[in-house]
Formats: structure tokens, sequence, C-alpha cells
């Protein structure tokens, strides 16, 4: 293991040269990070879904079949909102929302599946697999199945199925088949190892739909480049709207593809700071949390090298965060290249912190934020006041809260 | 030569195929292993391949996987499978042993630390299913330093580019996987099989041992007629699991299966 040995890349991070940025390389690493760490039976398979990809990405009528259905379907452009009365209040930064809230299925997640599903159908798979944490990647894997006439298979933690029980049903609206997982701690890790075993087991009918930028090479840099019409909008609109770009962007880490979205078109601008908000949980100092890139170590798992939560003898740990989403104990290689690089900072913020923001959004600017995109809003909220008012922070609100009214109540109390 | 070439060339000589056992370390509990290895020895093994537990065992069934769990629970992790080997040397240093498990524990004990150790404890190579030709150049490497073998897997997916690749860095034998699948599915299709080791054969040199889907006598008989060496994991594991009250019964009731593994596949030839 090399980590931190490869000085050629760290070169081409550098700031004069962040022009240059151009990974992962061929053999899908960004850096010592990410990879192809998966049984030889995935080999093959995984070099025909590049293969594949590489020709959809080449082709423009794919990419105009994507357009129209992130126009049409999903509903894009997603707006740019200025938080106003927020900005005002903290007295600092203008802080502006990327509404990914906005999209069809509640949140950015539905950019990739629509994209991967397309993948599918060209590649003539009648079958897909997905895992899912919150439910949020299920639903949109099932949302795009069923649009395209696809058999859709979910795997969820068994602990996820009964905390999220309202997208367990949506996606069975959607006719899906929701499998909850009863090994391990029965949570996304777990639902992951499920689908990767499926994979392997039907591999010649099925697709699998990672819904993060991990995984094995091509995952991370398909899903990343699905993703980046947030960040390739949110740049334009930033343009357009203010004649400059942000002074510094934020996003929630969980895999940490709403994050990757919005940074990549914007890691040639070396002016914009980028900070990615991990979840802190109960605190990282109590060990309770989720917040590998702060606190955890670069080990292989799920296909690729990243930074880890896992003990003294490599043993994966549980998480914690009050957020089903971020409740992962790996994240996407590229960002762990993007820590080591220095070109984005990570950190953390707790449960206590993202419930304060969740409420603090919904009361100032009458947005209700998922669980996840409150931690980029209570990072943001402490940011803020340390710039300047003819500055700006471009908060990636990734997701909406509909799904988390039951968590939020209980948290105050309340049973729904 | 190494341990496990050497045990392939003995076989060869006799005209008989390899029987390979797969326990997972350290289930129900640490102290069954060591004299179930000896166990399994006695009826019949040639090879032991020992199961290194970890948390996310992506490419194992139901039935491994909770071997997994039980092992872990009784806090058996890649120091303590050394261990084993180490004590499991003491009374044999003929039968070949090989660690098959996932990268991250190997990772973190760092390759060169896990080299020197499992070759101080008289282990005689590995298997690391998360670890294709692609990202295994240094593990290989330095494995090799220390006189142990990486043994890589095959599947019924590789294409004849991948099998020539594998054939070229693998040690020791090669292992087809004999299903698209899962440790411990059912679908074993033994014409297929032997057709893919044909393709195989013209590649690669070394032993081919077949595993997945093995379950019983029968299946044994059948590759047994094609393949070096008869893997055989789960369907000892799920006879362990079954008797995890009673642990004192696993040694014998395994040597017991073994026995009759070995019969059918002795008269397979």
């Amino acid at each position: 293991m090399a980590i931190n040995a490869d000085t050629s890349q760290a070169e081409r991070l550098d700031p004069g040269r962040a022009a240059a940025y151009d990974l992962p390389d061929a053999t899908g690493h960004f850096g010592p990070y990410g990879g192809l760490f998966v049984p030889e039976t995935l080999m093959h398979p995984l070099e025909e879904l590049r293969l594949a990809y590489e020709r959809c990405k080449a082709d423009p009528e794919f990419q105009a079949e994507m357009d129209a259905d992130l126009r049409d379907y999903v509903g894009r452009p997603s707006p740019l909102y200025h938080a106003e009365r927020w900005s005002r209040e903290l007295g600092g930064a203008q802080i502006y929302l990327k509404r990914e809230d906005l999209n069809h299925t509640g949140a950015h997640k539905v950019n990739n599946t629509i994209g991967q599903a397309l993948l599918a159908k060209r590649m003539g798979k009648t079958r897909i697999i997905a895992e899912t944490g919150a439910g949020q990647h299920g639903v949109a894997s099932a949302t795009v199945a069923a649009r395209l006439g696809l058999e859709c298979v979910v795997y969820m933690g068994e602990v996820d199925v009964a905390r999220q029980e309202a997208n367990v049903y949506r996606m069975r609206l959607l006719g899906a088949k929701v499998v909850p997982v009863t090994s391990g701690s029965r949570t996304l890790k777990d639902a992951l190892n499920e689908a990767m075993r499926d994979w392997v087991t039907n591999i010649d009918d099925t697709f699998y739909i990672i819904g993060t930028v991990a995984g094995p090479h091509p995952y991370p840099m398909m899903v990343r480049d699905f993703q980046t019409v947030i960040g390739r909008e949110a740049r334009a609109q930033m343009l357009e709207r203010t004649g400059r770009l942000p002074d510094a962007l934020v996003a929630c880490v969980g895999g940490g593809s709403n994050a990757i979205g919005l940074f990549h078109p914007f890691i040639a601008d070396t002016d914009v700071a980028i900070y990615g908000v991990e979840a802190g949980g109960e605190g990282v100092e109590t060990g309770h949390h989720a917040a590998p890139l702060c606190a955890g170590r670069p080990g292989v798992l799920h296909g690729n090298r990243t930074y880890l939560m896992e003990d003294d003898n490599g043993q994966i740990i549980e998480t914690h965060s009050i957020s089903a989403g971020l409740d992962y104990p790996g994240v996407g290689p590229e960002h762990a290249w993007l820590k080591d690089s220095g070109r984005a900072r990570y950190v953390s913020i707790t449960d206590d912190e993202a419930l304060a923001a969740f409420h603090h959004l919904t009361r100032t600017e009458g947005i209700i934020p998922a669980l996840e995109s409150s931690h980029a809003l209570a990072y943001a909220h402490k940011l803020a006041p340390t710039l300047r008012p003819d500055q700006s922070v471009l908060v990636n609100l990734s997701g909406r809260g509909d799904k988390d009214m039951h968590t939020v109540a209980r948290h105050d109390g309340l049973v729904l | 030569m190494s341990r496990i070439a050497q045990r392939f060339e003995q076989l060869k000589a006799q005209g008989r195929t390899a029987l390979v056992p797969f326990v997972t370390a350290g289930d129900p509990g640490p102290a069954t292993t060591v004299p179930l290895m000896h166990a399994m020895v006695a009826a019949g093994a040639d090879i032991i391949e020992l199961g290194v537990p970890f948390s996310d065992p992506m490419a194992d069934g139901p039935v491994i996987q909770r071997a997994t769990e039980r092992a872990l629970a009784q806090g058996v992790r890649l120091a303590d499978v050394l261990e084993m080997v180490r004590a499991f040397r003491e009374r044999d240093s003929e039968t070949p042993v090989v660690l098959m498990g996932y990268l991250n524990p190997i990772e973190i004990m760092g390759y060169a630390a896990f080299a020197e150790r499992a070759q101080a404890a008289g282990v005689d190579g590995a298997l690391i299913v998360d670890v294709p030709p692609e990202e295994g150049h240094e593990l290989v490497t330095t494995l090799k330093a220390q006189g142990l073998d990486l043994v890589y897997l095959l599947a019924p997916t590789s294409t004849d580019d991948r099998i020539k690749r594998i054939g070229g860095v693998a040690s020791g034998f090669v292992y087809y996987v004999s299903v698209k699948g899962v440790t411990g599915a059912a679908n074993l299709d033994t014409a297929d099989v032997a057709e893919h080791l044909a393709r195989i054969r013209s590649a690669v040199e070394l032993p081919v041992g077949v595993g997945f889907g093995i379950r019983d006598a029968e299946t044994a008989a059948r590759v047994a007629e094609v393949a070096d060496a008869v893997i055989v994991g789960s369907a000892i594991v799920g006879r362990i699991e079954a008797l995890a009250e009673t642990p004192e019964r696993i040694p014998e009731t395994v040597a017991a299966f073994l026995a009759e593994l070995r019969t059918a596949i002795d008269g397979a030839r």
C-alpha cells in the first residue's frame, strides 16, 4: 500500500496545475484510492460496464436522451436560491442553496439513477438491483425501473426497513421488491454486501445501480459524472446571478455523491474553498459517528480503497448518525484523494447541530431540508459569519425533509 | 519447492485428486479449530483452507457468513488465526494450509508484516477473494519474498485473456469458482465445469482446484473426474453450525463426512 507516495499526482493537484485534474486514471485509481477490489467473477462484467459507459458518454444520442429526462422528468435545472433572510441574520457571506430537494423523488439521487437505468437499457439488462440506507436511492431506483418497465429489487438493512417505513412503502408502490437484509449490522453496508452477492449470482441479466460514488471502478467515476450536473448548473447560475464564483462550497458527505457532484466542476477553481461535512453523530470524540475522513483510516471495502471506520484488526465497525443516508463506514475514493491532496477540507457536524439547522432553515426560509443536507447547512451556519457580506457560500441542499418527519418528531418527544 | 507444489506432485504421482476442506477459523469457538484441522487430515484432507473472519464477506453465502459472525463474536482476528496455524504445525509439518479471506485485515496489519508472520506460523499460501491480479502486484511480490503462494480465483466469466494473465501470476494452484454466485450455491453444472476446465488447462500450467457448490459425495466425485483438487466449504461449515452447541462432536462428524468424500473422489479416477 502506498498512501501519499504518488507524488506525480500530488503535483497535478498543486493549485497552479489544478486545471490538469483528470482522475481517476485508466485503472480507476485516485492516487492510492479507488481501484477494483472485487472477486474474479465481477471483473469481466465491470470491464463490460466500463466500455458500455465510455460508449454512451461519447454518444450524443445517449446524452440527448439523458438531458431530456433530466429536464422533463426530474425537473432540471434545479433552482439556485439566495437565502437572504438567513444570510442577513448571520451577518456574513451570502448563502445560496442549490435546490436538489426540488427534484422528482425529493433528492439528488435521481440524477444518477436516470443515467444508470438508461445505460442498463442500452446494455440489454432486464433486471436492476440497488442498495439503500434511508431509502432515497431505493426510491429513485424503483422510480426509474417503473418508468422503463424493468424488474427492480432493492436491498435494505432490516434496521433501516424498520426506521424508514414510509420509503419502503413508496418502493413497493412503485413495484419494487424490497428485501430486508439480516446479516452483519443489518444496515446500509450489509445491504451493499447483499446487492453484490445478488449481482455476482445474476450477472447475465442484472444491472447493479450503486447509489453513491463508491464501489469498484467505474462506479465512482460514473456516478460522479452523472451527478456533476449539480455543479455545472450551480457554477453557471452563480456566475449569472452574482457575476463571480462562490467563495466556498459546502455539501454533506456520506458516500459523497451529492458532494462530488457539486465539487467536481469547481476543482480547477482554486480560489473556491471546498468543505465536505461528515456525520459527527454524538461527537467524533465519542466514537459514535460516521466520519471516516475526519476520524478513520485507509482500508479496502466494497470494491475500493478509501478511508474507513474500522478497528485495529481491520474489521469494519458500526457507525452512528441521526441521518440514515450518512450512516455508512466508508466514503467515495475521490473524497479520500481530495482530502489527502488538501483541495477539499472535511469537517463534521453532530446530530444535535444538524437538528438545530433543520429547524432553523425551516423557520427562517420556509424550506424543510433532509437531515443529511442539514449537516451541510449547520456547517454553513458556522462558516458564513467568518466571511464578508460581499462574499458567498454555496450549499448543496441535497434533499427534502419529508422522509424525516418521524425522526425529528421522535427527537422532539412526539409520535406521529 | 513449496509445500503446496510438493503436495500436488505427490498426488499426481499417485493418480489422485486433492481433497481440500474449508473451515472458518474460530467457528464456533477458537478451541475447535486446531483439533478439527488434525481430524480433517486424518480423514483424508490433502490441503486445508482456513477462512479468516471479516465483518463484510461479500463473496460468501449465508452459511459462511454466519460462521464468520460466530467467529467474530468470539473475538477471532487475523493474529489469532496465525496462532492457530502455528499450533497446528506443532504436530503436522506436512499438510499445506492456505488462508482464505478478504484484504482489509491484511491491509491493516501491513503486507510485509503479514507475510513474515504468516511464514513464521507455517502458512503456505493465501487466497484473498477481493484481490484480482490488477490490484495484487504488491501483495504477490511481498508474499513471494517469504516463499508464500498467492492463489487466485478464476470464474465462469473469466475471458481467455484473463485466464492467461492469472495463470501467469498465480502460484500454488488456481481456484476455479464453478458457478456464478456466492459460496454454498446450489446449481453446479459438471458438464459446464469440464468445459471451462479444458479452456483453463490450455492456458494455465498450475493445478486447478474447483470449489463453490460441491455439497456431497456425488458432486465431489463428478468434479474429481476433471479437477486436480475438490474444494468443499459450505457443506462442512453447515455441519459445524448444526453442532455449534456441542462443539466436542464437530471433529468426528466432519471427519466422517470427509471420509465419505475421500472415498467418492478416489473412486472417480
